[in-house]
């Protein structure tokens, strides 16, 4: 009881020195916390992939199209549930930096393949209904306006030309880590206009085919009785599952994530070099009263647990604070980013990972300190001013 | 002489410091008596060692050679841990500086050394409020150190020394850092302690006067006892050092 009052007290003993160091626990934990939730987000389309849908591109490049009659044969590969295909088309809304992604899909099977994509039975018909009806993400929606039977004009840059689509709904997402950055249209429209258009792009393909296969076990066997399909064919496939295709993208930038990760771990560090020096300041300031407590009977254990008592206390307050923090800042950095991350949420995860270490700064902070208050001798710390 | 076993038993008692290489001994060989309910004075001049030897009756400095035997038990021997247990339970301290907590009120600083103790919340507090009392300080439990005078600062650390109930009150220079009325305040509180409840103290002290109040005097010269005044003005209870 004492002890406690004792060890709060210490902390308000220098109330400047306490205040900055807080406030450098918790730009550091928040720092922590923005950055993590950066990679975390960085990494969300593969966290968020589905263990039972496999994507099949061409094997020379994402780039090049596949016919759309493999679809045909995939289907008829034992353990493939359904087949649908997806084709990045790259328009621009207005102005570039207006970017969110827009792909031509094949509306029934592609949504049924997507059940985290939560679409209404009326936008749902009216999506299927009309074959320039385009389904947009809630965020998107949100971040421009885009409301049910609004005109959408996007001018094409894969498809070039100007493109017009009803707004025929918006879809949410089932959990937070599904991504609703996201605009659907018909795959079968964009095929006729690149026909009727004259596109020098070839009619009749797709980028890729989303596999939904029955047993998510049985995955790679599939992917590659697929590939078998088409070997030594004009069209050759890679057959991945849908976390490496995603993964694929993350390592065109991983050195910037890991980059970021070094980053969020040296603020981590700087701080604990901060607060090291703080507490070695305070436990160099009471060393005739550790001495004291010694005289009077305390153990060395007790005197080093005052020391790492208030800079656990001080550090977990830090980084408490740094971490409530996290949340609406992450919010408001999201919202400025609009589209570039089209999740950008706290994992749970990267909370705990705050606390604990913000709690292991303050026990490593305190470490040295602590073990020198311990090893005080009496008679010399009693003479010290 | 000393009837019947001595409280305080030194014997051979050899203390030195290594400066620059060298070792340099603060107390060489020193044997002393001290009698239980006694009252002592040590003077001598600086470096001779009168702070040394208080430190290691006190225990919380170790000899380098010798044994010192409290009330029969050889506390040379003990470990670390058995020392500082021995020190909660047998020795009161008072310090020149007070050394107080500064965080802590008069209450608490008073009620420190019982957190080492098993004593319920209404013990405590009784002891504590009766150990204020004894020192005159019960309308100033909840001031903190720098809210009290030298002299009050000093009677909290008087309190403190008693509450635990010790056998053996050391003081080192305890009027050193007070004016004179404090001082006088100070030195007839302990002989109160000596003479009412029958405390052995132990007090350094350059100040003759200071010394005056103490059954008998013991100067310190060199690491070694010089003399030894028993002091006529002095009514102590204990037997005298031999």
């Amino acid at each position: 009881m004492l002890m406690g009052r004792l060890l709060l007290r210490n902390i308000f003993r220098h109330p400047g020195r306490t205040f900055l160091t807080f406030l450098g626990l918790l730009i550091a934990t928040l720092a922590f916390g923005l950055l993590s939730t950066v990679v975390t987000a960085w990494y969300a389309g593969a966290e968020n992939a589905s263990p039972s849908r496999l994507i099949t591109r061409n094997a020379i490049s994402l780039v090049f199209p596949l016919p759309i009659a493999q679809s045909e044969r995939i289907r008829q590969v034992d353990g493939v549930k359904r087949v649908s295909w997806v084709t990045w088309f790259g328009g621009i809304y207005q102005e570039p930096r207006n970017f969110f992604p827009q792909f031509a899909v094949d509306p029934e099977s592609y949504l049924a393949a997507y059940p985290e994509y939560l679409v209404s039975d009326d936008v749902r018909a009216a999506f299927f209904r009309d074959r320039r009806a385009a389904l947009v993400g809630r965020k998107i929606a949100n971040q421009f306006g885009f409301k049910p039977g609004d005109l959408l004009t996007l001018k094409g840059q894969v498809f070039p030309g100007n493109w017009e689509f009803i707004i025929a709904g918006i879809y949410d997402g089932r959990d937070l880590g599904t991504d609703t950055a996201q605009m659907f249209l018909h795959w079968n429209y964009l095929n006729e206009e690149i026909k009727r258009r004259g596109l020098p792009r070839a009619g009749d393909t797709t980028g890729a085919f989303v596999v939904e296969v029955h047993d998510p076990f049985r995955g790679a066997e599939v992917g590659l009785q697929i590939d078998g399909l088409f070997r030594n064919s004009a069209h050759e496939t890679l057959t991945e599952t849908e976390q490496s295709f995603q993964l694929s993208f993350v390592a065109m930038t991983e050195a910037i994530v890991l980059a970021i990760q070094i980053v969020s771990y040296v603020v981590i560090l700087i701080i604990m070099a901060v607060m090291a020096n703080t507490m070695a300041m305070s436990a160099r300031e009471r060393t005739a009263e550790y001495a004291t407590l010694k005289a009077l009977g305390f153990s060395p254990g007790f005197v080093a647990g005052l020391v790492f008592g208030e800079s656990l206390l001080l550090a977990t307050l830090g980084g408490l604070a740094g971490l409530l923090l996290t949340f609406p800042v992450a919010a408001l950095f999201g919202s400025a980013l609009g589209t570039f991350f089209p999740v950008f949420q706290v994992a749970q995860a990267t909370s705990l990972l705050q606390l604990v270490l913000a709690m292991l700064v303050g026990l490593v902070a305190a470490l040295v300190p602590a073990i020198r208050s311990a090893r005080i001798g009496i008679v010399s710390g009693l003479r010290t001013i | 002489m000393t009837v019947g076993r001595p409280f305080i038993e030194i014997k051979n008692l050899t203390k030195g410091y290594r400066r620059g290489g060298q070792w340099v001994p603060v107390l060489e060989h020193l044997q002393l008596n001290v009698a239980a309910g006694d009252f002592l004075a040590l003077m001598g001049p600086s470096g001779s060692g009168k702070s040394t030897l208080l430190n290691l009756i006190a225990g919380i400095d170790r000899p380098d050679e010798g044994s010192i035997l409290i009330n029969g038990e050889d506390i040379v021997t003990l470990s670390e841990t058995a020392l500082a247990q021995w020190r909660a339970e047998h020795v009161g301290f008072i310090f020149q500086f007070y050394n107080l907590i500064p965080v802590l009120s008069a209450f608490e600083n008073v009620a420190l050394p019982l957190e080492l103790f098993d004593l319920s919340r209404e013990e405590r507090k009784a002891r504590v409020i009766h150990a204020l009392e004894t020192v005159g300080l019960q309308d100033r439990m909840d001031h903190r150190p720098n809210e009290l005078s030298g002299g009050q600062q000093q009677r909290v650390a008087i309190a403190r020394a008693l509450i635990t109930e010790p056998d053996l009150i050391v003081a080192d220079e305890p009027t050193g850092d007070l004016d004179r009325q404090s001082a006088e305040d100070i030195l007839g509180m302990l002989k109160r302690l000596n003479q009412d409840l029958g405390k052995t103290i132990l007090m350094v002290t350059h100040d003759p006067k200071a010394a005056s109040h103490a059954r008998a005097i013991l100067h310190l010269e060199k690491g070694q006892l010089e003399q030894e005044n028993v002091n006529p003005s002095s009514t102590g209870l204990g037997g005298a050092p031999c």
